[in-house]
Formats: structure tokens, C-alpha cells, sequence
């Protein structure tokens, strides 16, 4: 298992366009990505319940992934999160 | 005949029969179907066809340049491959023996509920998305006929509320005006109405549906729409349209042409803005770049202090949106009338004459470099220039460049990318004005700020209107300024722009022509207004010095004045000698 926090620095949180793009991102791996806020979690493929954490700008997320790809993706999200939120 | 009254989104006039635009009702069957496979195949064929229609919709805008709503109707096809939110809930009603029409309502119900619930305001909106694809799904699956709900002829069309969805898919040709119950003037419509430039009325709350098929004319200049007007109405506003269309015709001629005089000198037109939300219009406006971007929004829009990774986010965001044009950024312009709560800015006697801008940023350097780092950081995503504001002395200018370089060096020691970008000032001081050749040393470009130098120069506050009758915004003090700076730019090879209001005057383009400047950034509505103006000029005339004055009347004598004082070398001289 590998995870990361990072703080969504994104005026608007994880919003709808960016969102998709990090499903897109995370469909490209084999391992299960979770987004972890507080006692709210969703998978990083449901871009939906993604947006229903409602996570805002100066929230920090742990991602937590697992899986057999589990090191590429990790090191793919973490690059895709600074590069849009 | 009857009035209504309404919030106009857009000016202009629209005549013509109305048609009222109302989205079918269907009745969804609460029977349990047997053939439960058939359900799910038909609802699957529904949301591919759905999917495929908002990929469509995602191509057409952005083939019209429209990134912002372009990626509304992208998320919408990607929250159709949502299984876990909105496919499964779906699928699980079907399996239970409900119809795939019982499921979608039900289903993109509950999800849109989630988002309602949502504290946050554009959370909150996305529920509208849920709804417009819930009503897209319900289209395909009773096969109606949404194609025909505009009619076949021209008509004002008058509705409760519009989805986006349903507004890009409207038949632009068959659409003189738009009038809706609902709707708010930051939504998806609005700003396509605003785009689309269509005479547009909204929270209009009198709108019934026997108006369906009746003779009206909507004035969005004065936000009412008149059922049944009187003849003079109809004779009055008549005109006025024609007009309108004549003018607006001329000016959509004028997109992607060159900004050009008919004897072949270039001007480069650029817009002045204040946030990633006027990207469109920028682009809608054929704007050939940006030049001036008030960065002010950042620190206004912002509570606390604007932390350099929120900065950063903003400025990448226009720089990717507008590139390959270039786009200026004016570093932090708060003092004067501009103050913040959180920037514990004392109270002055004389704030124009006080502590802002630069002055500001070399006092405080941490708050300065968050601001520099943000940009240079945004620089790898475009074409950028960034302008310091309130200029006065050489020694200000070399110290915002020293503190640039710090910034630059770090970020390349921490591995940060850093792109190209030009380095400019304001002239906004009569001081900068006449210490240009200095100053025009150290920097790629300078941009006249009319506004804050015809208030310096004149020691006439523009707010105060008691001092009206000695205001004069041709002075030729600031002409003259104006003037001198873009030759002594000129001199070391520094490009000059006018920003200010002044930019913007149509009686002053040939002024500014004939001094040689190299661009001039307005509002993006003055675009093409401005670039009709610059092809009509002839400047030819001012080649050869006549010997006699210019024949041609010109409105302020002081002008004039200048016109004669023209030196013949010069710019100018050099650029057709």
C-alpha cells in the first residue's frame, strides 16, 4: 500500500472538469486510489462521490492506493494533484 | 399592448413572434416489467447516445473557442461512465423489475439530491448538470422530439428556465431573443446569451404561456418586453434595431482581419482584464492579447493573504487559456482606492499620493515574492509579460528586477520550470514619463496608464465632480507625455502600449497612431470598434509635412497643437522612412 496528503490549493476544490480528467488519470492503473477526507472516502474511478466529498480549496486528502501498480500510480497521481488542484 | 419588466443579460432588440419554450412532461409508468435484459439495454443505448450528444456539444463549443462551457458538457459525459453514483443505483432499480425510464428519474434524482445538499454554492449547481442529463436520458427513451420544441420559424423564445444542454442546442438561426422565468446572471445561459451576444431578459416573473404565438418586442436596453406593442413602439424600436445590425455587422467583418492602416502600419489591440472569467471574452472579442491583467482579483477575492500556490493556479489558468497571445500581468496594484482588511494598510491623508502598488511590494518583499514566484511559476504555461505598476524612480525598477531574479533562481534550484516572459512598467507618473529614456533601459515594454497620468500630471482628482469644468482628458500636458515616452521607448528598443481609458478613444486613434504607439489594450468590447477606426486611417497624409495646417477639423484645438509640434523623424519617421 502506498499514500500520500495533499492540499488542494484550487480555488474551487475538486471540481467537475479537473475531477474527470483525474478519473481518466486513474482508470490508466490497475491499483484502487482512495481519497480520504476526514470519515468521507471515494475510489478516485467515481468521479461523482469524488465531487460529493465537497473538497474545497486549503483541505488536505490522503490518497491511498493499492495494488499491483501500486508505486507508478501512486507517483502519477501525486504529479496529476499538483499539476491541477 | 403590455410591458414587463425583466433583468437584461444583454442590450439589443429582438421583434418578432414569441414561442413558448416548454420541455415535455412525461408520465413514468410505476408497473414492474418481466423482460428485465430489455430495460438495461435500452437504457444503456440511451446513455451512449446521450454520452455522444455531450461529446458533440463539448466539440462544437470548443471549435467556437468556448474551453469554460466546452468542459460543462465534458464533465457531463464523463459523469455518465459514473457507475458507482449514478450507473449502479440505476441498474439496481431496473433488476428489481422497475422500467428504465422509473430508473433514471429515480436514479439521477438521488444524485442530483446529493449535490443540492452540498454547502458549497457551485456544488450546489452541479445538481442542475444531474437534472439536464436526467431530462436528456428521458428524451432518447421516449423518443420525443426535442429537435421541434424552438418551432420552425424565428421567433423570441420565452421559458421557464434553460439547461445548457438545451440552450447550445438550440437553433441559433431560428432565434431572435430569449426570455426566461428563472435563471441567474452568472448561469451557463447567461453567459452564453452574453457571448452569443442575443437580446436577453431573465427573472422576468410575469412570463405566461398565452403569450405563445403573440407579436412582442424585447428592448434589452431598457430590460422590458412588450406584448402586443403600439405602433410607435414598433416604429421607434424598429429603428433602433436596424441600426444596431448595421453597426454589429460591421464589426463581426472586422473578426480575424488584421489591425492595420490602409498604408500598411500595424497596431497591436489588446484587452484589459480582471479575472480568468473574461477569457471568453477576450477570445469572442478577437482580442490579440492581454494588455492588462489587474491581478488585484486575487488578493480582492480572498480573505486572507493569497498564498503563491492559489496565485499561481489563477494566472495558469488565463495564460493556458488565452496562449499563444500574450497576456500581461500587472503585479499587486492594492493602495490607494483599493484597500484589503487583511493587508493592515494604514489610513492616509492622501492615499493616491500614498502607500500602494510597488511601494507596497518593496517594503513588504515576502508578500512581493509570493506574487513573482506564482508568475514566473505560470510562465512555462504561455506567453507571459509582467508589469509593475506606480513607477517613479530607476532604482524601484532594478530592485523589482533583482527580487524577480532571486524568485527565478530559486525556483530553477528547486527544479521549477520557469518559461520566457517579457519584463515591463506603467508610465502612470510624470516622473516615469519624462525619466522614460532611463527607464526604458531596463525593461521590454512600457504601457501608459492614462488614467492615473492625466490625474498627476493635471492635479485633477477624476472623482471629484465639482472639478469637471477644468478637467480635460486631451490635455495636452499628457499628450505630450504620452508622446515623448513612446519615442524615448522607441530609442532603446522597448514596444509602448497604452492602457488607460484614453486607449479606447476613437478620436484620439490616429493621435496615438501617428505617435507610433505599438499597442493599445481596451476593455474587450472596444476591440473591434477600435480596429474599424484603425483600418479607416490613413496616415500617409502625415508622411510628408505639408506646409500649410491639416485642413481637417479636429474636435479639441489643444490636439491640434500637438499635430503640428509632430517632430518628422521619430518612430514614426523610422518605421516608413
Amino acid at each position: 500500500m502506498k499514500e500520500f496528503k495533499y492540499v488542494i490549493t484550487d480555488p474551487v476544490g475538486i471540481h467537475a472538469r479537473p475531477a474527470g480528467l483525474l478519473v481518466k488519470e486513474a482508470k490508466n492503473f490497475k491499483s484502487t486510489a482512495t481519497f480520504i477526507k476526514g470519515d468521507k472516502s471515494a475510489k478516485a474511478t467515481a468521479l461523482m462521490k469524488l465531487m460529493g466529498m465537497g473538497i474545497k480549496q486549503g483541505d488536505e486528502v490522503t490518497v491511498r492506493i493499492e495494488g499491483e501498480d501500486e508505486e507508478a500510480c501512486a507517483v502519477a497521481l501525486e504529479k496529476f494533484m499538483k499539476e491541477n488542484f | 399592448m403590455e410591458v414587463f419588466k425583466g433583468t437584461k443579460i444583454v442590450n439589443g432588440i429582438a421583434i418578432g413572434k414569441i414561442k413558448v419554450y416548454k420541455a415535455p412532461v412525461y408520465t413514468i409508468s410505476e408497473e414492474l416489467v418481466s423482460d428485465i435484459a430489455a430495460e438495461i439495454a435500452r437504457f444503456d443505448a440511451a446513455r451512449e447516445k446521450v454520452q455522444a450528444e455531450q461529446n458533440a456539444l463539448y466539440d462544437k463549443e470548443m471549435k467556437a473557442g468556448h474551453k469554460d462551457t466546452a468542459g460543462i458538457f465534458e464533465a457531463h459525459a464523463m459523469m455518465l461512465d459514473d457507475e458507482e453514483t449514478l450507473i449502479d443505483p440505476c441498474k439496481e432499480l431496473m433488476a428489481e423489475g422497475h422500467t428504465a425510464e422509473y430508473a433514471v428519474r429515480d436514479g439521477f434524482d438521488a444524485a442530483a439530491a446529493m449535490f443540492l445538499n452540498m454547502e458549497d454554492e457551485y456544488f450546489k449547481a452541479r445538481s442542475a448538470d444531474v437534472i439536464d442529463l436526467k431530462n436528456a436520458m428521458l428524451d432518447v427513451l421516449f423518443g420525443a422530439d426535442t429537435a421541434n420544441l424552438q418551432g420552425t420559424e424565428p421567433a423570441i423564445l420565452v421559458a421557464e428556465d434553460l439547461a445548457p444542454s438545451e440552450t447550445v442546442k438550440l437553433d441559433k438561426s431560428l432565434l431572435l431573443g430569449l426570455v426566461t422565468r428563472q435563471g441567474s446572471s452568472n448561469s451557463h445561459t447567461a453567459i452564453l446569451a452574453r457571448s452569443m451576444n442575443w437580446p436577453t431578459l431573465i427573472q422576468c416573473h410575469d412570463v405566461a404561456d398565452d403569450w405563445d404565438g403573440k407579436f412582442a418586442i424585447l428592448d434589452g436596453y431598457n430590460s422590458c418586453i412588450y406584448i402586443e406593442p403600439d405602433q410607435d413602439i414598433i416604429d421607434k424600436l424598429s429603428a433602433k434595431q436596424k441600426e444596431d445590425k448595421e453597426k454589429e455587422a460591421k464589426l463581426q467583418e472586422l473578426k480575424g482581419q488584421p489591425s492595420v492602416t490602409k498604408d500598411g502600419q500595424h497596431v497591436k489591440l489588446y484587452a484589459n482584464i480582471g479575472g480568468p472569467k473574461d477569457i471568453n471574452a477576450v477570445i469572442d472579442n478577437d482580442a490579440e492579447g492581454v494588455g492588462l491583467f489587474r491581478s488585484e482579483f486575487v488578493y480582492l477575492n480572498s480573505k486572507t493573504d493569497p498564498t503563491e500556490d492559489e496565485q499561481f493556479a489563477a494566472y495558469k489558468k488565463v495564460l493556458e487559456g488565452l496562449a499563444p497571445r500574450m497576456v500581461i500581468i500587472r503585479t499587486c496594484d492594492i493602495g490607494a482606492d483599493k484597500t484589503i482588511d487583511y493587508m493592515n494598510l494604514e489610513k492616509e491623508e492622501n492615499p493616491a499620493l500614498g502607500f500602494r502598488a510597488v511601494r507596497i511590494c518593496l517594503t513588504r518583499p515576502a508578500f512581493f515574492k509570493r506574487q513573482l514566484r506564482a508568475l514566473l511559476r505560470a510562465s512555462a504555461y504561455g506567453n507571459l509579460g509582467i508589469m509593475f505598476p506606480m513607477i517613479i524612480s530607476l532604482w524601484e525598477v532594478q530592485k523589482c528586477k533583482g527580487i524577480l531574479n532571486e524568485c527565478k533562481a530559486e525556483l530553477e534550484a528547486e527544479g521549477v520550470k520557469v518559461g520566457n516572459y517579457q519584463i515591463g512598467i506603467m508610465i502612470e507618473t510624470p516622473a516615469a514619463a519624462l525619466c522614460a529614456d532611463e527607464l526604458a533601459e531596463e525593461v521590454d515594454f512600457f504601457s501608459l496608464g492614462t488614467n492615473d497620468l492625466t490625474q498627476y500630471t493635471c492635479a485633477i482628482d477624476r472623482q471629484s465632480a465639482s472639478l469637471e469644468p477644468f478637467s480635460n482628458t486631451h490635455h495636452p500636458a499628457v499628450l505630450r507625455l504620452i508622446r515623448e515616452t513612446i519615442e524615448a521607448g522607441h530609442r532603446h528598443n522597448t514596444w509602448v502600449g497604452i492602457c488607460g481609458e484614453l486607449g479606447a478613444d476613437p478620436t484620439l486613434t490616429e493621435e496615438f497612431l501617428k505617435m507610433g504607439v505599438d499597442e493599445l489594450s481596451v476593455n474587450p468590447k472596444s476591440i473591434l470598434p477600435l480596429r474599424g477606426n484603425v483600418r479607416n486611417a490613413d496616415m500617409s497624409k502625415y508622411k510628408t509635412q505639408s506646409p500649410k495646417p491639416e485642413a481637417k477639423p479636429e474636435p479639441k484645438p489643444e490636439v491640434k497643437a500637438e499635430a503640428k509640434a509632430e517632430k518628422p523623424k521619430g518612430f514614426f519617421g523610422r518605421l516608413f522612412g
